[in-house]
């Protein structure tokens, strides 16, 4: 037997094996009934504890949704999604602050030990009192669509820096709000961009002060965890000038049998000399290896350099969902901007994934670097799609783009679809794309010297994602590969 | 024990665009151990093909006839397996694989085959201790461990690179397929060295080359004469010299 055509079993068996993370935690649920008018929008603002002007925002986003059609552009097919079926909002229900972890709900607690993450963190995610000792890492967990805690406020505080729930921004920082949500992504935007805008729950939002570096990595945990909750996530991120940040998302879900439909919203803005740096580690549940269940993740990810030299990079590993629908992007507004797109998508099975980026410039000498990787097995299909759009006025502006797509079996399918619009005559754009298959050579190669198939898969898919593997920062990079083995198969690394 | 390598009768096929070609058509070979063999045969006689069926390439078919290597069924084992059990092959050209760091691939190999061996794995630092000590010893820069495996190395890289492999590994029987081809006279010297300082009683080789020139250097106990898929005729040292001045032609009447 041909060992590619073994490779492609052993990565099916391994598919097989239950999705690792697929559990659900049993605890009591605040839940809103189905469906979707303009009374769930007023309930969910309304169970927030929203201004009007907030009330006022969702009700615009709702009405534009309504006029707006589902996009169908992309390479990717499901059923047809019926909005009015799904719960808009669900909380668990609150109890007093415990004192420590002994008083938590040992359902969470599992939930946690199951992530991997660590008690300490256990500790300040389930809001035991005294737990905020020094950490590297600030978590603002969304347990299903709320905060259950926030982290290293006063910490981060200190430092002038805003890091919460973006339902306590709205209320507590309303100016900030006011003021930058919805600028990158206005509310028409697109289709389930409207939605999002109309339906979140909740979200982070981040504020770092002018001149300020933020002193550790933000990050946050997601989980799906109730049945048929659609979870529409809303994160905005501010940087002011000279101000750095690096945002960390990980996500995992529980195992369902029917579609869960996650429509996020993104925005960052950078301001003068500033830099954000947003990186994403995501496996939710692909579905059964029949193409089952598994989540639908219809996500608008944009961030505007708004300020000269400003510096946005996004970074993503995307292992999960059984639909992916994701073009982070950036719009380079400052003159001498930099945009960057590092990203490796996994697909196995049944697996959909239609992503890329925007790198739109508007401003001279601004630059923009994709580097996506492409990775698909058994019977799944990737897409990436890219645009890179010169504006008239991007004098000098400079993109280079490198798509490469690797596959594993002869069943499953690797697509490159990148538009180029230039209308400046200085501007330059680079292009490569490469597609290649795991060669027999490589294997045997990798076996002759004692390495199991799956070792030497690992090892050589580790390798093809190195260029976008080593932007992430380090608390991700081992997730990643962990995911990366999860995925597909064998020890990465 | 005898029976090191022992192969008898041994037949294999490749599939070329749909139509089965015969290679091997009945080779008997054996290598005792603490021996150098080496196999000399002019183009298509099957030299790469009996050494990638020996450590396992399964695009070829084994048709017929057996193989053993202390005393086990070599034939029924992955690559992997056979690797564990001390069989090395240094490739002809060997295999790119781009964004793998060396020296992360020689320690997960390393790694890989002293577990399977039941011996301890290296730390990182126990490792690199090792490796520095090796490409020392064959006059390879640092900078080669840095890299991916074998992109942009020369060809003399490369092959250095296969000996740096083979003596991390520390295979009991070692095939070299032509790892002379492409060598400047310093590199073989190198490349020679490196076998030789494995020789031991415990260390067997089947060293596959065209030339005598690297005879020279390895000096082989005994000189395999390989034609139309099978051995043809053996003998000592001195065939090599022989064959060189001569040619195949002798043999091959012979063996018609």
């Amino acid at each position: 037997m041909p060992a590619v055509t073994e490779t492609r079993e052993t990565v099916e068996k391994l598919a097989k094996s239950s999705y690792e993370w697929g559990f659900e935690t049993d605890i009591e649920m605040d839940i809103a009934p189905k469906g979707l008018n303009e009374d769930t929008v007023r309930l969910i603002s309304q169970r927030k504890g929203e201004p009007q002007w907030m009330l006022d925002w969702r009700l615009k986003a709702f009405r534009a949704w309504l006029e707006m059609e589902e996009p169908t552009w992309a390479h990717i097919h499901y059923p047809p999604i019926d909005y009015q079926d799904a719960h808009y909002f669900a909380q668990p229900k609150k109890k007093p602050g415990p004192k420590s972890l002994e008083e938590v709900d040992p359902e969470l607690l599992r939930t946690y030990a199951k992530l991997g993450i660590p008690l300490h963190e256990q500790a300040l995610l389930a809001g035991v009192e005294g737990a905020e000792e020094r950490l590297p890492i600030a978590v603002d967990a969304v347990f299903d669509s709320v905060s259950v805690a926030t982290t290293f406020r006063k910490t981060l505080a200190e430092a002038g820096v805003i890091f919460c729930p973006i339902s306590d921004a709205i209320r507590e920082h309303p100016e900030l709000v006011q003021k930058y949500l919805g600028t990158v992504v206005p509310v028409a935007d697109n289709f389930f961009g409207a939605l999002n805008s109309a339906v979140f729950t909740d979200g982070s939002f981040v504020y770092i002060p002018e001149g300020v570096r933020c002193p550790m990595e933000l990050s946050t945990y997601f989980r799906i965890n109730a049945r048929n909750t659609g979870q529409f996530e809303r994160t905005l991120i501010i940087a002011e000038d000279r101000a750095t940040v690096s945002y960390l998302e990980g996500c995992t879900a529980p195992q369902r049998d029917e579609n869960q439909l996650h429509a996020a919203v993104v925005e960052l803005i950078a301001m003068e000399d500033a830099s954000i740096k947003y990186s994403t580690v995501q496996n939710w549940y692909p579905g059964d290896d029949e193409g089952r269940g598994g989540i639908y993740n219809f996500v608008t990810k944009r961030g505007i350099c708004r300020g000269a030299r400003s510096k946005i990079s996004w970074t993503q590993v995307e292992t999960g969902s059984a639909i992916t629908w994701k073009y982070p992007s950036c719009v380079l507004a400052g003159e001498g901007s930099v945009g960057e797109f590092y990203s490796v998508a996994v697909t196995n099975n049944h697996q959909q994934a239609d992503t890329g980026t925007k790198m739109i410039h508007l401003a001279p000498n601004t630059r923009s670097t994709i580097i996506a990787k492409t990775i698909s097995a058994g019977k799944s299909d990737s897409t990436y799609r890219g645009l890179v759009r010169m504006q008239p006025k991007a004098r000098n502006a400079r993109n280079f783009t490198q798509c490469d797509s690797l596959l594993i079996g002869d069943q499953c399918g690797a697509h490159t679809v990148p538009y180029i619009e230039s209308r400046n005559m200085t501007a330059r754009v680079e292009h490569e794309a490469t597609t290649s298959k795991i060669s027999e050579d490589e294997l045997f190669y990798c076996r002759s010297r004692g390495l199991s198939e799956e070792d030497a898969v690992g090892l050589i898919v580790n390798g093809f994602c190195r260029e976008v593997l080593k932007e992430l920062p380090m608390e991700f990079a081992v997730e990643a590969q962990k995911l990366l083995q999860i995925s597909l198969e064998g020890s990465v690394g | 024990m005898s029976d090191f390598l022992k192969i008898q009768g041994l037949q294999a096929r490749i599939d070329a665009d749909g139509t089965p070609k015969d290679i091997l058509k009945g080779l008997d070979l054996e290598v005792p151990k603490g021996e150098i063999h080496a196999i000399m045969g002019p183009n298509g006689s099957g030299k790469s093909t009996l050494s990638y069926v020996l450590a396992g390439r399964d695009d070829y078919e084994v048709t017929g006839g057996s193989a053993t290597f202390k005393g086990q069924d070599l034939l029924a084992l992955d690559p992997e397996e056979r690797a564990a059990l001390g069989l090395f092959l240094a490739f002809q050209s060997p295999v790119e694989l781009p964004g793998v760091n060396n020296a992360n691939f020689l320690r997960t190999a390393v790694n890989a085959v002293r577990r399977a061996r039941g011996e301890a794995e290296l730390d990182a630092v126990a490792f690199l201790k090792a490796v520095r000590a090796e490409t020392k010893h064959l006059s390879m820069s640092d900078d080669m461990l840095k890299r991916a495996v074998n992109v942009g190395f020369s060809g003399g890289e490369k092959k250095r690179n296969e000996v740096l492999q083979m003596r991390l590994l520390q295979p009991s029987f070692a095939i070299l397929d032509e790892t002379d081809s492409g060598l400047d006279i310093d590199a073989l010297r190198i490349v020679a060295e490196g076998v030789n300082s494995l020789r031991s009683p415990n260390f067997s080789a089947l060293v596959i080359t065209h030339h005598q020139r690297l005879l020279d250097y390895i000096v082989p106990d005994r000189v395999h004469v390989m034609a139309h898929g099978r051995i043809i005729h053996s003998g000592g040292p001195d065939i090599a010299k022989t064959l060189e001045k001569q040619g195949y032609t002798q043999f091959l009447e012979a063996a018609a």
